[in-house]
Parts: structure tokens; C-alpha cells; sequence
């Protein structure tokens, strides 16, 4: 049941606590906003990708079982 | 300013024996000779039949995007809803692009019967046509003829897009709909699943629905006589030669670029698929024709059909970064990476094509590029940074001669056509 975290961009606010919680998977850009490791999250993460979705201020993170999400043409 | 052309009349020998054109009259043509061309429009009579033709004639997105039309109008069909809506798009956002103002201008009838035909297909309650301008005489009269003969379905509301870059994606275009501001949503839900108001919304482009009143007509065999097997039937395009003029030129997909835009010396570069296109270096690209699947190997697409031959004495360098100046004013400044991306790479662009620049700008470019990359929550970035990343390899010795304080060019005059007037403030959104 591998999870996929993903960013809703407009929601995102650049806080960066994602990556501070989850640097294994979220790294920042020069800009603050999060990099996220686009590959399945490894069961050993698992704890802690649900600790950083939780603590997003912005709730703009998210653990999706989707494969990629609908992009606008 | 630029004038446009109907050239997709009457055409050469190649192009009659592919029945083109097929979309545009010679002249405008109002509902007595719609029909007289046409006869009446060929309504099935219930819900989800014609989705079956639509499926078999391969027809794809007109504005862009070339999704099958099939599969949007199946999910909008399926759904048991009991509000549904459908949208004609004409905004024509990309400000190179002129086809959709003129078949609206000309065949406004055709593009109303595709929407009335789509309209039944999926069981739609509610029709908008969301047009760049505001409504033409053309339609209006059109509109009013339909509904004097009682010949639609349903009404059609009007919508006026903002003149907006982003206006016409689908997720902005709900929005506008809705009332508010024409600004991109972050997907899924997709809009033919959860659109406006919350209704399964099937969006078209004009073009294609005009494509669709024709495949209703004659069927989806007739329609694949033109085209390729991948990418079947014609489409409209918009082409600017060195001489400056605008034509909206109706071709075969398939079709060899060179015939359309010029490829000899009097051409510096192509740019295909217009503004979040690709340039295409001469004389590499001369073999190619308009078909996505060609395309894709210069990482091009048709997009829209926008289609530009650069004359020699511009220099493409600076056409790019005064484009890209307007891309990154265009963001709607929603997502972190566009909002602080975009305004850089135009920056970077402007000193490359500036004379001198620092010794790291370019690479700085390409990483702002990189980092921008699918981290929108619409498209603008990643087709932002299309245009951009080709500019950089096709001008690639520009470049150099600019960092000598020198250029190509003997005409400074500004080719590819933009807005006038940029926007200065979040209510040109609406």
C-alpha cells in the first residue's frame, strides 16, 4: 500500500517544516518551498510522512494512494 | 499590427482531394447558408451515441492540449448528476493565435452545432460559450437565429474571458464561470468530474466542437481521410512568415511544416506550438510536419497551432526574452516556484540578450528552469520553461554574440505579437 506524498502547490505556503521533519523524502528550493521525493514512501518512513502531512501549517501536504495527480491541460 | 487572413480557402489539388478545407468558408456564413451547406443539425436523440463516432474518429483537443475528445464526454455522459455542463471555449488565450476569433467569426453556426451535438452526448442541462473578446455581431445573430428556429437544444450563456494568458485553462475557466477570478485550480478532482458549481463540466475548445458537428454529419471514416492514422483530421493554425502577415491557415495534421511557413534564407528559426512552444533551429527542423508524433522528437508539440518562421534579421534571442518578460508577468503567482521562478528565468533571459552578461546567468537560467519544472498547479511553468530551454539551445551562439556586445539583427522592430496592455493588478483577472 505504497503512499506518495504530494504538495498542493497553491495551498503551499513555503513554512518548511516538511523538510525539517522529513529530509529523507522533502528537501527546500532557494526559494523555501519543498522538493518532494516523487517515489513511493519506503515503510520505514511511513511514521514520519504521516508526522510531517500532520504538521503542515498550511495543510497543503499530502499522502496520496492515486498515481499521478490530473494536471491542467 | 498584424492582419489575419482566411488562406484555408479554396487551396491546391492535395488539399481538395483531403476534402479541406473543412471548416472554413470563404466567406462568413450566416444560418441560410449553414444550412444550405450543411443541412440541419443531426441530433441522435438520446444521451451517449454520438460519444461512439467521436471515439472512432480519433478526435483530440483543438486548444492545445490534444486530450481525446471521447473520454471527457464519456465520463461528463456517465455521470448521473442531475445538473451537467458544458462549455464551448473560445478565449483563445495565447496572443499569437487567431484561429478560434476567425472560424467564430465565419462558421459561428458549425462551432453552435458541435456544442448542441456535445450537449446531448453527455446530457448536459447548461451551455456557455466563454469567448476572448466580447461577443461578435456573428454570433449574436447567429444565437438569435438558432433560437428564433428553435433549433438548439438549449440556451447558450456568454461569458467574456479576461485578457489573460491563463484565462483559458480549464480550471480557470470554471472559476470565471463560477463568478469569481479566471485563476487555475490545483487538480483532481478534473473538471469533467467535479466542474462548475460542483457539475460534471465537459470543456471544448470552438474548434473542436466544430470538428465534432462535421464527424456527426459525415462520420468518423470521412473524418480519418485527412490526417494521420495517429492523429487524424485537419486543424486550424495560425502562421506568421517573415513578412509579417497573420494567416489562420486550415491543414492537414501531417502536413509538412515547410509548406506552411518558409524555410529558406529569409528564416532564422520556426517556433511551433506559439508561446509555451518550442523553437526549432533551421535547418534541422525542414524535414518535420505538424504532427505531435514527429514533434516529440524535438521535444515540440503542435500545441494550438501556432506556427511562426523567424525572418533573418530579427534576433530570436531578444524575441524570447521580451516573450518570456510576458510568461512570467502572466503567472498567476499562486504557486511558490512559478511566483518566484518565472520572474527570474525572464530576468536571466533579458541579461543574456542584453549586451554583456555575468559569467554564471545562463546556467542560472537553466537551475531556475530545472527547479521549476512540474511544480505548478497548472501548466504555465512547465510550458514556460519549454519555451525558454529552446530559446537557450536554438540562440545558443546569439548568446555569445551578445556577451561580445554584438547581435545578429539589422530589424529591432518586434515580431512576435503580444498584448498591449500588460496587467498591473489582480482585478485584471476578472
Amino acid at each position: 500500500m505504497a503512499d506518495t506524498l504530494k504538495v498542493n502547490p497553491i495551498d503551499c505556503t513555503g513554512h518548511g517544516v516538511c523538510a525539517e521533519l522529513l529530509p529523507e523524502l522533502i528537501s527546500l528550493d532557494e526559494w523555501g518551498y519543498p522538493i518532494v521525493d516523487p517515489r513511493p514512501v519506503p515503510p520505514v518512513l511511513d511514521r514520519e510522512a504521516r508526522r510531517a502531512v500532520a504538521a503542515c501549517p498550511a495543510l497543503a501536504l499530502k499522502l496520496m494512494r492515486t498515481e499521478e495527480p490530473a494536471r491542467s491541460a | 499590427m498584424t492582419t489575419t487572413v482566411n488562406e484555408s480557402a479554396p487551396g491546391g489539388a492535395a488539399r481538395q482531394a483531403a476534402g479541406l478545407p473543412r471548416l472554413l468558408p470563404a466567406s462568413p456564413e450566416d444560418l441560410r447558408g449553414h444550412l444550405a451547406r450543411y443541412g440541419a443539425t443531426p441530433y441522435r436523440g438520446r444521451t451517449g451515441v454520438l460519444i461512439g463516432d467521436i471515439e472512432a474518429s480519433g478526435l483530440t483537443g483543438r486548444g492545445g492540449a490534444a486530450f481525446p475528445v471521447y473520454r471527457k464526454m464519456a465520463i461528463v455522459a456517465r455521470s448521473r448528476a442531475g445538473r451537467k455542463v458544458i462549455v464551448a471555449n473560445g478565449s483563445e488565450s495565447e496572443p499569437a493565435s487567431r484561429k478560434d476569433e476567425l472560424l467564430l467569426r465565419i462558421a459561428p453556426n458549425l462551432v453552435l452545432d458541435g456544442l448542441q451535438l456535445a450537449a446531448e452526448a453527455v446530457g448536459a442541462t447548461e451551455a456557455h460559450l466563454y469567448l476572448h473578446y466580447g461577443p461578435t455581431g456573428e454570433i449574436l445573430r447567429a444565437l438569435a437565429e438558432r433560437a428564433s428556429r428553435g433549433l438548439d437544444g438549449i440556451g447558450v450563456t456568454i461569458t467574456q474571458a479576461p485578457p489573460r494568458f491563463l484565462a483559458g485553462q480549464e480550471t480557470a475557466l470554471v472559476n470565471r464561470l463560477g463568478g469569481g477570478p479566471a485563476l487555475p485550480t490545483f487538480q483532481p478532482p478534473r473538471v469533467s468530474e467535479r466542474g462548475l458549481g460542483g457539475a460534471p463540466t465537459l470543456v471544448q475548445n470552438v474548434e473542436t466542437l466544430a470538428h465534432l458537428a462535421l464527424i456527426a454529419r459525415y462520420g468518423p471514416r470521412w473524418f480519418r481521410a485527412a490526417g494521420t492514422d495517429a492523429e487524424p483530421g485537419s486543424m486550424l493554425t495560425t502562421v506568421y512568415r517573415p513578412d509579417g502577415k497573420c494567416r489562420v491557415v486550415e491543414a492537414e495534421i501531417g502536413a509538412p511544416l515547410r509548406t506552411l511557413l518558409s524555410s529558406g534564407a529569409e528564416t532564422a528559426a520556426w517556433l511551433v506550438g506559439g508561446y509555451h512552444g518550442t523553437w526549432l533551429p533551421m535547418p534541422q527542423a525542414v524535414g518535420l510536419t505538424l504532427a505531435n508524433d514527429t514533434l516529440k522528437r524535438f521535444e515540440a508539440s503542435v500545441g494550438a497551432g501556432v506556427l511562426v518562421a523567424l525572418p533573418a534579421d530579427r534576433c530570436g534571442l531578444t524575441e524570447a526574452a521580451r516573450v518570456t518578460g510576458y510568461l512570467a508577468a502572466e503567472s498567476a503567482g499562486q504557486c511558490g516556484p512559478c511566483l518566484n521562478g518565472l520572474p527570474r528565468i525572464a530576468a536571466g533571459l533579458a541579461e543574456l540578450a542584453g549586451s554583456g552578461h555575468r559569467r554564471q546567468t545562463r546556467a542560472d537560467v537553466e537551475r531556475w528552469a530545472g527547479l521549476v519544472t512540474g511544480r505548478g498547479a497548472c501548466n504555465h511553468p512547465d510550458g514556460t520553461v519549454r519555451f525558454v530551454r529552446s530559446a537557450l539551445t536554438v540562440f545558443s551562439s546569439e548568446i555569445s554574440l551578445h556577451a561580445r556586445g554584438q547581435c545578429s539583427a539589422t530589424n529591432r522592430k518586434p515580431f512576435l505579437p503580444l498584448p498591449d496592455g500588460m496587467p498591473t493588478s489582480e482585478d485584471d483577472w476578472t
